[in-house]
């Protein structure tokens, strides 16, 4: 632990509480909310912040110029790092790099989104023409994004005997935690999930398939949503409302499709290690596991690559109810609920942080007795060819 | 209502084109580096494994083995809602290129398809044929 550097905190985290907002507010305008209520979380104002981190969902090619004008601030430090899904994550780490740099004081993360309200059939629906090569060779096959990931879990059950019964231990514990947090259940009511409850692997299992072997329970809502996060040194950090969660660890990955490779593995067991090595940890100290969860074989797969059981036992190794919040043999799994049971308006990647630091704070609706260390791994793009991957690691004081 | 049909490639993309082009005289087409022996694909025009490749084009024999796959069982696509259940696949040519395409002929398999022996069945279409798989 001699090496760890506390030199950038979270110190202010929002939610946008609506996963329907019916088409009356903007994806601008859920990002300005947000960030406006994790400001005043932080006990910060508009003018502190010097630093944004944008993925561009809201404001179009030039949204590092445009977010500034919409907030109406001027920052130091504008970066546009637009990686799906993960991009949270990288924002993360490039800001506690700026910030330990001395570029910038207070970093404002942003994202917001309406993709249920425009009806956006981001799993099942075709693939808008693209000049990419990648794309111009894929386009003629019918591969919805859900039969992507559904061809990792039919090669993992291939390679290490996995079972959609072990698979269904994912959605089942991020359904155990969306139970308690209301915000979770509303979400489902709006959305108009049938039987909101707790959930069995059976009835993961009875779940109609959507593309072999991924079944509905174990693919991710499409709702609106959005959230805000501010990052600060450590001198500010101190004057703020709440206590800060230190980012301890960062780490960066890509993955693609290679002749020969192994889609099972994901740019986790790049990503993981950095951070992992970065934070002087181990994944067996980890408290809470914020893990991308798109699809059930996405925390499989992750789980196993960040280090938290052997490539390919991750099947049996999540048997039984270990990941969730109220078991001593953890990581508790996505507290919240996940994309699978609270929100995924189609770029997760904020949400991860935002529960991992109300967990480090004692603030979560599944709170994890004593949480001390978190980690939050945000998956951008598609697991079975080409994906990001940023994992950050986050502790308290 | 019009007939839809299946999404085509765009035949003036840079680095693809030729791959399409031979596609309409039933060559299954890839890219090796005379330099370093990689293979490269999906197509470009710099070889990915060394700074002064010289990529040459190769003709496949069109046979390969999955993979992995899935069934797809919903669609919103105009084209292939009409298709389903049908199934996905990246296929192993023999020659080494990985790629994407469908396995006809077989829409439920009772049986795990990985590792499954497949060869190249054209879907010919005005100005070009689209590689399609079928178990052998």
């Amino acid at each position: 632990m001699a090496t760890q550097v506390r030199d950038a905190a979270i110190v202010g985290i929002h939610e946008y509480p609506s996963r329907d907002v019916e088409g009356r507010v903007s994806p601008l305008q859920i990002k300005a909310e947000s960030a406006a209520r994790a400001l005043e979380d932080a006990g910060l104002k508009w003018s502190d912040v010097d630093a944004i981190y944008d993925a561009g969902e809201g404001g179009g090619a030039m949204s590092g110029l445009t977010i500034a004008e919409y907030f109406g601030i001027r920052p130091n430090v504008i970066d546009t790092t637009a990686v799906g899904g993960s991009s949270y994550e990288y924002h993360a780490a490039h800001a506690k790099r700026d910030i330990a740099a001395g570029k910038a004081r207070v970093a404002l993360l942003t994202y917001g989104s309406t993709a249920h309200s425009a009806a956006q059939r981001i799993g099942v629906g075709g693939r808008s023409g693209s000049r990419h090569p990648a794309d111009n060779m894929e386009v003629f096959s019918g591969l919805t994004l859900v039969a992507n990931y559904a061809m990792v879990a039919n090669r993992h059950m291939h390679q290490y005997g996995t079972t959609s019964a072990q698979l269904a231990e994912i959605p089942v514990a991020t359904r155990y935690h969306a139970m308690r947090n209301p915000e979770a259940v509303k979400a489902m009511q709006d959305l108009e999930f049938l039987n909101i409850r707790e959930t069995t692997v059976d009835d993961v299992l009875n779940s109609r398939l959507i593309a072999d072997p991924l079944r509905l329970l174990e693919c991710c809502m499409i709702s609106d949503g959005g959230g805000a996060v501010v990052i600060t040194n450590p001198a500010i950090a101190r004057d703020c409302r709440k206590p800060p969660v230190w980012i301890l660890g960062t780490g960066e990955a890509t993955r693609y499709p290679e002749n020969g490779g192994d889609v099972t593995c994901t740019a986790a067991a790049q990503s993981g290690p950095l951070a992992f090595g970065e934070a002087g940890i181990t994944p067996a100290e980890i408290d809470v596991a914020m893990i991308y969860d798109s699809f059930s074989i996405t925390v499989l797969t992750i789980l196993e690559d960040l280090g938290f059981c052997p490539k390919g036992e991750g099947g049996r190794w999540v048997e039984g109810g270990r990941l969730r919040f109220d078991r001593m043999d953890g990581p508790a799994l996505n507290t919240d609920g996940g994309g699978l049971s609270s929100n995924h308006p189609g770029m997760r990647g904020i949400f991860l942080l935002i529960e991992a630091a109300r967990q480090l704070r004692g603030e979560s609706c599944s709170q994890v007795m004593d949480a001390k260390l978190a980690v939050a791994h945000g998956n951008g793009g598609m697991l079975g060819s080409r994906h990001c991957a940023g994992t950050i690691i986050l502790g308290r004081d | 209502m019009a007939d839809v049909q299946r999404p085509l490639p765009d035949l003036t993309e840079e680095d693809t084109h030729e791959f399409w082009a031979a596609t309409r005289s039933g060559r299954l087409v890839y890219q090796q580096c005379a330099q370093c022996d990689t293979v490269v694909f999906y197509p470009r025009r710099h070889c990915t494994g060394c700074t002064s490749g010289r990529l040459e084009w190769k003709t496949s024999k069109g046979t390969g083995t999955i993979y992995t796959y899935s069934v797809v069982r919903q669609s919103y696509h105009p084209f292939f809602r009409s298709q389903v259940p049908y199934v996905v696949a990246w296929i192993d040519l023999d020659e080494g290129p990985r790629l994407v395409s469908n396995v006809l002929g077989i829409s439920a398999p009772d049986l795990s398809l990985i590792g499954k022996r497949v060869r190249v069945e054209w879907e010919t279409h005005e100005s070009v044929s689209i590689p399609l798989f079928r178990l052998v």
